[in-house]
């Protein structure tokens, strides 16, 4: 598999690998995919109270596609209020990192992963 | 220092893959294709550049019979073992039609074999596909309780591609003749590592591939058994060569590499063996203590030199990647177009996940102890890091039992 540069770079150097405290008020946990199609992702994200998404971690069980497009996905959601993290289209992340056409999946998956951290932290809220 | 490592390419250990050809093999093979060598047909009868071709792959005939101890008329030269399979496999189901249509194979036969079969099917056979046991071998008892008054042959491979586990031909054998089946063997894994033996195995057809044991691609034989006498279709039509069971000009250095390559075989398979199996030995007890890891099938009947492994909570595909230092292969569904993971692993039993994050290691003549230290240190590496940024391998961690959990497919 032919990787592009930014996948390898992700692959090699993932950016805010970690866990947050998914029991914390201000942190919304999406966990998506499943052991069998082989990847996991499980992204978490910590909202300060102008609902900005101040810090985001991930961990991913996957190929390295999976593994870039959920570390691109940290990058790319800090800073971001929680309708546009919402909003991120998986077409975005396969185009950023260049993905072959039978990884699109993994950017699929990188979008499902958003949209649960946030669906997670809005119930918390009550929301 | 490995040599790998002085020329900076990844240490090759992916011999069940295929081999490079050994030197010796392709000096032979040289003197086979210019003008001053033995360039000629070997069915031009009329001059001495036709005799001379023919010499040569005569001689070869015999040394691929004497690697299977059989005689030298049984061999039969094809373009390698899928060519074989599909002679072996149509050749027998058409010319038995009339006594039946059944035939028995099991799951995790190469796809030659499989999709011969399927081809069969369409064509109104039945077939059986056996499960082999957790250990992916398919067992005689297996065989006998398969066959039916209408089976007219046994499809059942020596060693696997995917695991290298090795199947009790002899006794599968002895089955097949005792209910009067025919029984075909793939030997495309085991021609030249493991001992073969025609004239005490009751055999009757065996598939074998030069680039699998050091000789060039593009070159195999079908061992065709003459007593009791196996009678074939043939697929291949035109000059009547090979006794009219495979027509097509003979590839004189193609089949002076194939038997050259037997030859040497022949006279290392014993030393070779003991060799490759305390390397296997050595890295396996070099990995093992990491936490999760598991072999995939059989541990005591396998090929010397290959071992097929998992590693729980990390994915073979990224594996793969953090591996660029070793030229191996995975049963992952990603490194394949298909997504879909190892035919072989999943008629093992073993869940998605653990065929997902398996790797195949297998060692051959030019592998050192050098290579497989450095294959288990970069293995090692890797593992740990990808479980680092494994979501599974902290769940696992803190005592969470993945199958409890209700995971969205997709």
């Amino acid at each position: 598999m032919a990787y592009s540069e930014k996948v390898i770079d992700h692959y090699e150097n993932p950016r805010n690998v970690g866990k947050l405290d998914a029991d914390s008020d201000n942190v919304g946990t999406g966990m998506v995919g499943a052991p069998a199609c082989g990847d996991v992702m499980r992204l978490q994200i910590q909202v300060n109270d102008e609902g900005v998404i101040e810090d985001a971690k991930f961990k991913t069980y996957g190929c390295g596609s999976a593994i870039a497009s959920s570390s691109l996905l940290t990058e790319w959601v800090k800073g971001k209020k929680l309708d546009e993290a919402a909003a991120i289209k998986n077409t975005e992340i396969a185009q950023e990192l260049a993905l072959p056409p039978v990884k699109i999946h993994c950017s699929v998956l990188a979008e499902d992963a958003i949209k649960a951290a946030v669906k997670n932290f809005r119930e918390k809220r009550g929301e | 220092m490995g040599k790998a490592e002085v020329l900076n390419v990844p240490v090759y250990l992916d011999y069940l893959s295929t081999t490079p050809v050994d030197p010796r093999v392709a000096e032979a093979m040289i003197q086979c294709l210019s003008m001053d060598g033995v360039f000629g047909n070997p069915a031009s009868r009329s001059h001495q550049y036709g005799w001379k071709a023919e010499e040569a792959t005569e001689n070869a005939r015999g040394q691929v019979a004497e690697l299977l101890n059989a005689d030298p008329r049984e061999i039969v030269w094809t373009s390698g073992a899928t060519e074989s399979d599909n002679l072996a496999i149509k050749g027998v189901a058409h010319f038995y039609q009339r006594k039946g249509k059944h035939i028995i194979t099991s799951k995790i036969e190469h796809k030659a074999v499989l999709d011969t079969c399927r081809q069969l099917e369409r064509e109104g056979y039945e077939v059986t596909y056996l499960e082999p046991n957790s250990d992916g071998l398919t067992t005689p008892e297996m065989i006998s309780d398969a066959i039916r008054e209408d089976t007219t042959l046994v499809s059942v491979m020596h060693a696997n591609n995917e695991i290298g586990v090795v199947n009790d031909i002899a006794g599968i054998g002895e089955v097949c003749r005792a209910r009067g089946v025919i029984y075909h063997v793939d030997a495309a894994q085991s021609t030249g590592k493991l001992p073969l033996d025609m004239d005490a195995m009751k055999v009757d057809l065996l598939s074998i591939s030069a680039h699998k044991m050091y000789g060039p691609k593009g070159i195999g034989a079908l061992y065709v058994r003459r007593k009791p006498r196996v009678r074939l279709e043939a697929q291949m039509h035109g000059g009547g060569h090979e006794r009219g069971m495979r027509s097509g000009t003979l590839a004189t250095h193609q089949i002076v590499g194939l038997g050259e390559a037997a030859r040497i075989a022949n006279e290392e398979m014993q030393v070779e063996g003991e060799r490759l199996k305390a390397l296997r030995q050595h890295f396996w007890s070099s990995i093992n203590d990491i936490p999760e890891v598991h072999i995939n099938g059989s541990r005591d009947h396998r090929l010397p030199g290959a071992l097929n492994v998992s590693f729980a909570f990390v994915e073979g595909e990224s594996l793969l990647m953090s591996l660029k230092d070793l030229a191996i292969s995975s049963g992952s569904a990603c490194t394949s177009a298909s997504l879909e993971p190892s035919y072989v692993l999943r008629a093992l039993g073993l869940n998605d996940e653990m065929a997902h994050s398996s790797l195949r290691f297998s060692f051959g003549r030019f592998t050192t102890q050098d290579d497989v230290d450095q294959a288990a240190k970069s293995v090692r590496h890797a593992v740990e890091k990808l479980r680092e940024l494994s979501p599974l391998w902290d769940m696992y961690q803190d005592g969470i039992d993945l199958d409890t959990i209700e995971w969205s497919a997709h």
